[in-house]
């Protein structure tokens, strides 16, 4: 089933740039969905087009569509605020709001107008279990966020996108500053999370790419070269640049 | 388990919902914000309307060559501004000589070659200098310096345009430091760096490279302290002997002066609304901020134009 | 071949004997100069430490519990001031009541939710001008709109409005430097969460600017709180027989109470002006000093 399509999507931004150009792909429900290629690619671009966090930005033109369970998110009529709860993110950099560790979990919820108490400690567990961050600070929900190691804060804003039940969750780049053993814990929270989420994901590393993809999309300044499931595209690519991209003849 | 806290529960697997009726609070808060974002353009209008309200019928009921005649004495009608005018703009001009060594060169010595427990001290006694309010300095004023200078220059009063300049030199000082130390410290360390890489002394690469670097920012300073200067009243009123007299020849510093803001000042408690003083005062008034209107709109321009500049060589 | 394993013969560094020379008198270029800056700045600053502790010594003798909480007699020339101190913080407080809703209000505005065209540029440039208005024409625009116009009469009320417009620009500027100081990364997360602009403001922008904020408005209040002109037609009297009992009422204030005794009250006690001045100084710079406490303690307990 496909939880995410997008056809023929195009994007530019008022100075110019193209990000993308055309792009047309489906992302399957509870699969990991990779992302790659070169910098500048549009890959950003594309995530940020799912929940429609590229309203922030300044983008000129947009064409095409993407549809979440059939329904265009580019459309103006969609409720953003709604979308972006069933469509969360995770940063590149690790962004802890400047509240405790609990009050992390819980910002998405009080946005919505949560209130009760009980409900909410039973979301911040669930969001820590599953975000493999839970036996590490269950004593200390209460300390500031930022006192949190690197890889922990990630896990943390993995949580807290949790915390919202979303359908879909994107990511971008989110173990490029981390060191192995924590890439290592959220690439394994990723595997355990798509069982129930749509995974998209954007890898800071080719490796990164092929350790976790069940399907993998390569894109090259802002069009879509190739896309399949993940063994095989990293195996046999079919198209010139996809294996020279792979194999590090450039990039 | 959570899922009642999950609004759209319904909408699992059904795609994004269309957008709601937006929250009537919401939409009160962002125009009351906007409006309050608009109110400096409202008040700059309301006092610019009141001070020309008031202050035009002065032009019709006294002829402008009276109005701009070197006599200034209300009680026999006589409302000649040049002598106001002048009082200000030498007490400023005054002040500014006193102002711009001291203020440039403290900022230069805090920003440039101040070992850090230097700075710790004398940013706060600056800004503590900053802080003092006007009449106090004017008190001590007439206390101390007027009596000082009297001796010291065998003047026979000391309430004279000088003790006024001292004065508002060391009023403008504080203002003129801080800008311009902000900008000095703006500089990238970059420029410093490549500078003294380049076998630069720090004396050269200061005023050859930092200095210049920063000069928008020091302009900006000295017009600020410019217009900080003609806008004070109470210092000035109080040792500047308040005597309305031309003062254009040098002797003028050491003789009593009077300046367009003690005018206002002094005379406001004393006029009848709507008599024809009270409709000079308010001249005086539109033409003290018409000056810094110019004053500040110049300062920002420069500070704009500097910077689109320095954006462009940057980019 | 040898000679090229030595390399090139030695020569003598350009210039010789001129070249040492030359870095002399760099050096002592450079020292003169430093010793002049550092004369200009410890000029700058002796006096106001000098001149501050004159005051205190002078007006030691006059600080008493009688001065600070009694009420003048004999035409000031005795007694204690406390309807000026009492009226100073009335319109302290006044000025507060006005500006800091406004001036917070309009710095979310200017950092949050205004474009970058021509509009804004022209609300700073009005920011700008309304910071450099002399503060005496500021007590004409007060003396027309707030006294006549709209009949508030010599009043609290009136004198407050006029202060609240004059320190609108300090709290402005401080407040959106503040506000603009919070990571940006703060916005973008919240609104991947399905936050609002306003949710995001309310909910994590503002919270973390209020030391900032703070900051800006205790030095706004400060500056207030020491200006006559401002006062002088708009709501300040010299010799009221009881205290105001409302905003309606005129009041004595610290600053106008200073100048009128150092200026026009014939044989007054140099000794209650100096304390005068004294308990002025005091009053503004204990606020500034709570100002410099609240920006260091923010700086050391920011999350980010």
């Amino acid at each position: 089933m496909d939880k995410v399509v997008v056809e023929n999507l195009t994007l530019q931004y008022t100075d110019g740039t193209e990000s993308l150009r055309g792009v047309s792909m489906v992302i399957p429900a509870h699969a990991i969905t990779v992302l790659f290629g070169p910098a500048g690619g549009g890959k950003s671009s594309l995530l940020r087009c799912f929940n429609r966090l590229n309203d922030l930005a300044d983008v000129e033109k947009v064409s095409g569509r993407v549809l979440l369970d059939g329904v265009n998110v580019l459309d103006p009529a969609t409720d953003v605020i709604s979308l972006r709860r069933k469509v969360g993110m995770v940063f590149a950099r690790p962004v802890v709001l400047p509240f405790s560790i609990r009050g992390n979990v819980t910002y998405g919820l009080e946005l919505m107008g949560a209130r009760d108490p009980r409900q909410l400690e039973e979301a911040v567990e669930h969001s820590l279990r599953l975000a493999a961050l839970w036996d590490e600070v269950r004593d200390r929900l209460d300390d500031p966020a930022i006192a949190l190691s690197g890889g922990q804060q990630q896990r943390l804003c993995l949580a807290r996108s949790l915390a919202l039940q979303p359908e879909v969750i994107l990511l971008d780049e989110p173990t490029s500053g981390l060191d192995p053993i924590s890439t290592g814990k959220v690439e394994a929270a990723l595997q355990d999370l798509k069982r129930d989420y749509t995974i998209v994901l954007v890898p800071h590393s080719v490796q990164q790419a092929g350790r976790t993809a069940d399907f993998a999309a390569f894109l090259l300044q802002g069009q879509l070269v190739e896309y399949g499931p993940g063994k095989e595209l990293f195996i046999h690519p079919v198209d010139k640049r996809t294996e020279d991209y792979i194999t590090g003849r450039f990039g | 388990m959570t899922g009642t806290i999950r609004q759209d529960v319904d909408r699992a697997g059904k795609g994004p919902r269309r957008t709601p009726r937006r929250d009537w609070g919401q939409f009160l808060v962002t125009r009351l914000i906007q409006m309050s974002g608009y109110s400096a353009i409202v008040f700059v209008g309301l006092i610019f309307f009141f001070l020309v309200r008031e202050g035009l019928p002065a032009v019709f009921q006294v002829p402008l060559g009276h109005l701009f005649s070197v006599r200034w004495y209300p009680i026999e009608g006589y409302f000649g501004v040049l002598p106001l005018i002048t009082g200000s703009l030498i007490v400023t001009a005054g002040a500014m000589a006193v102002a711009i060594p001291f203020g440039i060169g403290t900022a230069v010595f805090i920003s440039e070659i101040a070992p850090r427990w230097a700075r710790e001290i004398l940013k706060p006694l600056v800004e503590l200098l900053g802080g003092l309010p006007s009449v106090v300095l004017g008190f001590l004023g007439i206390l101390l310096l007027s009596p000082f200078l009297r001796r010291f220059l065998n003047l026979p009063t000391g309430l004279t345009a000088l003790a006024g300049s001292l004065l508002l030199g060391g009023i403008a000082v504080p203002t003129i430091v801080s800008i311009a130390e902000d900008a000095l410290d703006a500089v990238p360390k970059a420029y410093r760096e490549a500078a003294l890489a380049l076998g630069a002394t720090r004396w050269q690469t200061m005023w050859g490279v930092t200095f210049p670097a920063a000069r928008s920012g020091v302009m900006t300073a000295i017009m600020l302290g410019i217009g900080r200067a003609i806008g004070e009243t109470m210092a000035v009123m109080m040792v500047t002997g308040n005597a309305p007299v031309l003062a254009l020849r040098l002797a003028s510093i050491v003789s009593p002066v009077r300046t367009m803001t003690a005018t206002i000042a002094a005379e406001m408690g004393e006029v009848a609304t709507g008599s024809q003083h009270y409709h000079v005062l308010f001249f005086i008034g539109m033409v003290l901020f018409l000056i810094s209107l110019i004053v500040n709109v110049i300062a920002s321009a420069v500070v704009f134009r500097q910077r689109s500049r320095a954006e462009r060589v940057l980019s | 071949m040898s000679q090229a394993v030595n390399g090139p013969p030695a020569r003598e560094a350009p210039g010789g004997g001129q070249f040492r020379a030359g870095s002399i008198r760099r050096r002592v270029v450079q020292h003169a100069g430093f010793a002049l800056l550092s004369l200009s700045a410890v000029l700058t600053v002796i006096p106001i430490v000098m001149l501050i502790a004159y005051v205190v010594q002078r007006a030691a003798p006059a600080i008493s519990w009688d001065f600070l909480a009694g009420f003048p007699r004999e035409g000031m020339r005795q007694g204690g001031i406390l309807p000026a101190i009492l009226g100073t913080f009335y319109l302290t407080l006044g000025t507060a009541v006005f500006s800091v809703p406004l001036g917070v209000a309009a710095a979310i505005y200017l950092a949050e939710y205004a474009k970058d065209n021509a509009l804004t540029r022209l609300i700073r440039v009005a920011i700008i001008n309304l910071a450099g208005i002399p503060s005496v024409v500021y007590g004409l625009f007060g003396l027309g709109l707030f006294v006549l116009f709209l009949r508030f009469g010599t009043s609290i009320l009136s004198a407050s409005l006029t202060l609240s417009i004059m320190t609108l620009p300090v709290i402005i500027s401080a407040s959106e430097e503040a506000l603009r100081a919070v990571p940006q990364a703060f916005r973008t997360v919240s609104v991947s969460l399905g936050g609002t602009r306003w949710q995001t403001i309310w909910r994590i922008i503002l919270p973390q600017a209020v030391p900032g904020i703070l900051t800006g408005v205790i030095l706004g209040l400060e500056r207030a709180a020491g200006e006559t002109a401002p006062i002088l037609f708009t709501g300040a009297a010299f010799f009221l027989p009881q205290l105001p009992n409302s905003p309606l009422d005129a009041t004595m204030a610290l600053p106008y109470h200073l100048f009128v005794i150092s200026t026009q009250v014939p044989e007054m006690p140099l000794q209650i002006q100096y304390g005068t001045a004294l308990v002025l100084i005091s009053f503004v710079l204990g606020m500034n000093l709570i100002a410099t406490v609240i920006r260091s303690r923010a700086r050391a307990r920011r999350q980010w």
